[in-house]
């Protein structure tokens, strides 16, 4: 640190040197000490509230699950437990697999993020194998306008708007999941956008579409592993 | 999510601008901006800060993750900050003296500029790669330039005008800042 | 040093040199985390923190501290304590982190923390540098929260999240957003300067009969 610090330092006119970088060492010492014991201290506490809170989000959109575990779907089409040993590589895509109180599979729930009105909109939403389909979603972080964008986790009609049909042919979706203007949904893969509120309708349907495209079609072949809980 | 670095310029250029949507670095803005002439070379100099900052902790982001040391993120980034508006500032004076009058007494009063820590606290927390980083800061920066620019002119303005003695000052300039904001909101949705 | 100085030197940031509505400084936080009461609270409470440890650390280390390099040493200090509330308050609620975003680590360029430990806490013992900035950070915190109570009455008809009017109420959703906090900190300004311009009017009013 204390070489970083002695580069804002211009040179000492006063003080010798040497003074300037002992009194800043010391300085750096006890700043250093302090923020490690604040960070060990804190991180059981940190990770376990990490944990809840994806927990209870993803206990609100997959209702009927009472425990999870957390899976990366690799590119190569495996699924590897989260913490398992392999690092995350490039491409991955991190789900969480919900599981009943019986241990069997309630739905699997991933995130997805597209830009919305005001910044990025990230939700998580719930894949249910069974019926090959989109169940529901809920927003993770959103800035979108109070009253009007926010409508998307409240409007009766948009909610209605799921299960979207999420079918695999392929290597991906059979149809792309879309958002069509108000009114005008005639296929169980499109979503009915609340009128006034298109762009972030929009941003929910492009954040499920991106993350299921990938997703979906790599989950098809581990289903059997996943069926009951590990 | 993949942004393309010209949708991240604008939406840090007018969507989010940086000022007037994120209210980052309103201290300059409500400072600086009295007059044109000291409004222009202040947002350029804040602008070119901004990019020094951003590439400095975008290297110092891989060095910190490579060495599992995150928890000394912030520290690291404003001791490179303060760092890196010392040495531009070394650098203006003896290879651009022109220069370094026209920007020299601005730049210490970057270093506690939010807005320049917002730009290197953002990329990391969005994970841009190297050229929307790169893009980000350049967007901050135009964002922060044309609203203090802006400003200083609806404020050499508001000079002529008859206003209630009451009102000048700081409390009519957040007015001021209060209806740009506003029309601002009219970009929103412009980078989707 | 009486009691009735340190009162005075407490009183000096909660009111005459008021963090905000006399100093207009530290705005960025004041303006971008002020959408309610609770995130105003918190933001002050975050910001006491720092406030208060940077100075007693300053204060008890003000003779080591080359004067050369006490920028860049007080900016050390004040980074460490933000990125110890930045823990702390992961640990404590994660809600709250995500509510208060980026601002919490950029407590650490708020002008008022630096211009405390330069101004005052590099040149007093520790005592009156925890009181005065103590005192400072309750008029900031006091600060935050008529910002945020404004708009969080105005812009979601609640406070604190308790909803104040009936069903009928159309909360004005401007108020919580950017240029809401705008037009509330404009307009708190505001109010102060007709108040002082009236008391001058007045104290004038009084010399004149005398």
């Amino acid at each position: 640190m204390s070489s970083e610090m002695n580069v804002s330092v211009p040179l000492p006119q006063t003080t010798p040197p040497l003074v300037m970088i002992r009194a800043l060492g010391l300085i750096a010492a006890i700043c250093g000490l302090i923020i490690v014991s604040a960070y060990q201290g804190t991180y059981d506490a940190v990770q376990e509230n990490k944990r809840i809170a994806v927990e209870r989000a993803v206990f609100k959109v997959i209702p009927t699950a009472k425990s999870i575990v957390e899976y990366w779907a690799l590119p190569d089409g495996q699924i590897e437990k989260v913490g398992a040993g392999g690092a995350a590589q490039q491409g991955a895509i991190k789900f969480y697999a919900g599981y009943d109180e019986r241990d069997a599979l309630a739905g699997i729930a991933a995130e997805g993020a597209a830009k919305g009105y005001a910044d990025s909109v990230r939700i998580l939403f719930a894949y249910d194998p069974g019926q090959q389909a989109i169940t529901g979603f809920g927003v993770v972080s959103s800035r979108e306008t109070p009253g009007i964008g926010d409508k998307i986790v409240t409007d009766k009609a948009f909610l209605a708007n799921f299960p979207l049909d999420a079918k695999v042919s392929n290597d991906s979706l059979a149809n792309e999941i879309r958002a069509v203007k108000n009114g005008s949904k005639t296929s169980p893969w499109q979503v009915d956008a609340i009128a006034g509120a298109t762009i972030t309708s929009r941003a929910v349907a492009k954040a499920i579409n991106d993350t299921a495209q990938a997703l979906v079609p790599r989950l098809a072949t581990h289903l059997d592993k996943l069926k009951d809980k590990p | 999510m993949h942004e393309s670095v010209w949708q991240i310029f604008i939406n840090a250029f007018l969507a989010n601008n940086f000022v007037l949507a994120m209210f980052l670095g309103l201290c300059p803005f409500i400072g600086v901006s009295g007059k044109l002439e000291t409004a222009v070379p202040m947002g350029a100099a804040t602008t070119f800060v901004m990019l020094v900052a951003s590439l400095c902790a975008y290297g110092l982001n891989l060095i910190l993750g490579a060495l599992g040391l995150e928890f000394l993120r912030l520290i690291a980034y404003i001791v490179i900050i303060a760092s890196a508006v010392q040495l531009v500032e070394m650098v203006l004076k003896k290879y651009s003296p022109g220069l370094f009058r026209a920007l020299g007494i601005y730049l210490p009063l970057i270093t506690t500029n939010c807005a320049v820590l917002g730009v290197a606290l953002f990329q990391t927390a969005r994970e841009y790669d190297f050229a929307q980083s790169l893009m980000f800061a350049v967007g901050a920066g135009a964002g922060f330039t044309l609203a203090i620019v802006l400003m200083a002119s609806v404020r050499e303005r508001l000079q002529l005008s008859d206003v209630p003695s009451v009102a000048q000052g700081t409390a009519l300039s957040l007015m001021l800042a209060g209806v740009l904001s506003l029309a601002f909101m009219g970009f929103a949705g412009l980078g989707g | 040093m009486s009691k009735t100085d340190r009162w005075d030197e407490f009183m000096e940031g909660v009111w005459r040199q008021n963090p905000i509505f006399v100093m207009v400084l530290g705005l960025c936080p004041a303006l971008a985390v002020t959408v309610s009461a609770v995130n105003a609270i918190s933001m002050g409470i975050a910001t006491t923190f720092v406030l208060t440890c940077s100075c007693v650390l300053v204060s008890l280390l003000r003779k080591l501290i080359p004067k050369e390099v006490r920028i860049a040493t007080y900016i050390v200090i004040i980074a460490t304590f933000v990125t110890v509330v930045d823990y702390l308050i992961q640990a404590v609620s994660l809600a709250l982190y995500d509510a208060l975003g980026a601002f919490i680590q950029l407590i650490v360029v708020n002008c008022i923390i630096l211009g405390r430990a330069e101004a005052h806490a590099s040149k007093n013992s520790p005592l009156p540098a925890l009181i005065n900035a103590l005192g400072m950070s309750l008029g900031f915190t006091l600060g935050l929260f008529a910002l945020g109570a404004v708009r969080e009455i105005l812009g979601a008809g609640s406070l604190f999240g308790i909803a104040l009017f009936g069903g009928s109420f159309q909360p004005w959703v401007v108020m919580v957003l950017p240029p809401g906090g705008f037009f509330v900190l404009g307009l708190w300004l505001l109010l102060f300067a007709a108040l002082e311009r009236r008391k001058q009017r007045k104290a004038l009013e009084v010399a004149q009969h005398a």
